[in-house]
């Protein structure tokens, strides 16, 4: 578990529980990741007896948040929690710098190349790290689209092993 | 105006529609004129979604239909946000108002809803209309009203990939082969008309400025100017030297193509009140 997810599971133990019903809850669009390593899961809270659980979307038309929002309800009443709901929140904007290192390694095993760099704040130039090939770890890789088959992804090709990947983009 | 009330049909979350935090703190309802100011950026956001999806299959290459399409969808979740927060205002949900306003009460600007043409008359639409929301969201994070100050925040992360791809593509054009310039030219001198409009400030967007809600529309100008001729020049293109388009405003007068995307937009929701697919 990273860092930020740490710090984010409550320290209670009605609030660690019903992090831990819907921690593994996975993306639909990259199914190895759940919303624990995506950085999507926000927070827990037991508010008069109702769970209520809060994410936040990758983009803002991000299509997966219907079906997610669903499965957490599902996964909460799996867990005895018949009454929930689903806050969908903006702020602060989701960030690629919320994956954890695990999310990372296990996207590139899945074959998507995980996102290089850090999110830049505020910064004046976007600057592109290279993108290491998730099938023969070259980093001598180029950029075929910046847009995707999913709006947080973009589509990359290897030059070395000749393999095209998709590339989660830093944001 | 005459609003339907069925349910949404497109609900951001299980359980109600969308409600960012800041929603809730300031008991989930936008003062009227707030909601006002959300339909001019959200009704701008639903028009450029609906014209840049006809690309989808359509598109010079198939990598651009994905990115129109995925620019679109950004534009789209940018819609969603504002007008659901517009909605809560007046008791009604972002399909009721996407579905169930006519042409005259949407107040979107006419240049989001000009005709693609070709692909390059797209990117001069894509390029100017990028770098008005960089400017305008740049600013905008930091509005008084919550929720516009989040959506803002959020919104801002994906123009910038919008702008970017504009201004390659505007380069690439423009600096490419003799009819790809000739039709990336064109392309500008058809759109420049409606920059004008962008800047224009009414007593809705003065007063709203002058609470720290909404940006000025005049002071972006300068900015706006000082990024998108750099790159018009740097593609050995011209800047139009033309006047802005007469009429056109956002609290009525608009462009004759606004009817035709509603229609083709607003049917299916019309003509099946309540369908979810």
């Amino acid at each position: 578990m990273t860092a930020a997810s740490a710090t984010l599971r409550p320290t209670d133990t009605v609030g660690q529980e019903l992090w831990d019903a819907v921690r593994n809850v996975p993306d639909p669009e990259v199914p190895v990741l759940t919303i624990e390593d995506l950085g999507i899961l926000r927070g827990v809270e037991l508010v008069d007896g109702k769970a209520v659980v809060t994410i936040t979307p990758t983009y803002s038309g991000c299509p997966a948040m219907e079906t997610i929002s669903r499965d957490v309800i599902q996964a909460l009443a799996g867990a005895g929690y018949q009454d929930s709901a689903v806050n969908l929140v903006l702020t602060p904007a989701w960030t690629t710098d919320w994956m954890s290192d695990d999310g990372k390694r296990k996207l590139e095993e899945y074959g998507i190349a995980p996102p290089s760099g850090k999110a830049a704040v505020n910064g004046p130039i976007m600057i592109q790290m290279a993108v290491k090939c998730p099938q023969c770890h070259s980093l001598n890789t180029r950029e075929v689209t910046r847009f995707g088959s999913t709006a947080c992804k973009a589509l990359y090709t290897c030059n070395d092993c000749l393999e095209p990947f998709d590339y989660f983009k830093v944001h | 105006m005459s609003f339907a009330s069925s349910d949404s049909a497109t609900r951001q979350s299980a359980g109600d529609a969308i409600t960012p935090e800041d929603i809730i703190a300031a008991g989930g309802k936008a003062p009227e004129d707030v909601a006002t100011y959300a339909l001019y950026l959200g009704d701008d956001a639903l028009m450029l979604a609906q014209r840049l999806g006809y690309w989808i299959s359509r598109a010079p290459e198939m990598e651009e239909d994905v990115a129109l399409a995925n620019i679109a969808q950004d534009q789209l979740g940018h819609a969603r946000f504002l007008l659901s927060y517009a909605g809560s205002a007046w008791g009604k949900t972002e399909d009721d108002l996407a579905y169930f306003r006519d042409a005259n009460d949407f107040r979107s600007c006419r240049l989001v809803e000009q005709e693609n043409g070709d692909f390059g008359q797209t990117i001069a639409r894509q390029l100017i209309f990028a770098t008005y929301q960089y400017e305008l969201f740049s600013r905008l994070v930091e509005s008084q009203d919550e929720t516009i100050a989040a959506v803002a925040a959020k919104a801002l992360k994906e123009v910038m990939y919008h702008l970017d791809h504009a201004a390659q593509w505007t380069l690439r054009l423009g600096d490419g082969t003799e009819e790809s310039h000739r039709r990336m030219q064109e392309g500008l001198y058809y759109m420049w008309p409606y920059v004008e409009e962008l800047f224009a400030d009414d007593d809705l967007l003065r007063d709203l400025a002058e609470r720290g809600i909404a940006v000025l529309p005049s002071t972006l100008r300068e900015s706006f100017d000082q990024r998108i001729q750099p790159i018009i020049e740097q593609a050995t293109l011209e800047l139009p030297n033309v006047t802005g388009a007469y009429g056109g405003d956002r609290l009525g007068r608009f462009s004759e193509h606004r009817s035709h995307i509603l229609g083709e937009m607003q049917v299916l929701a019309r003509q099946f009140p309540g369908a979810t697919w």
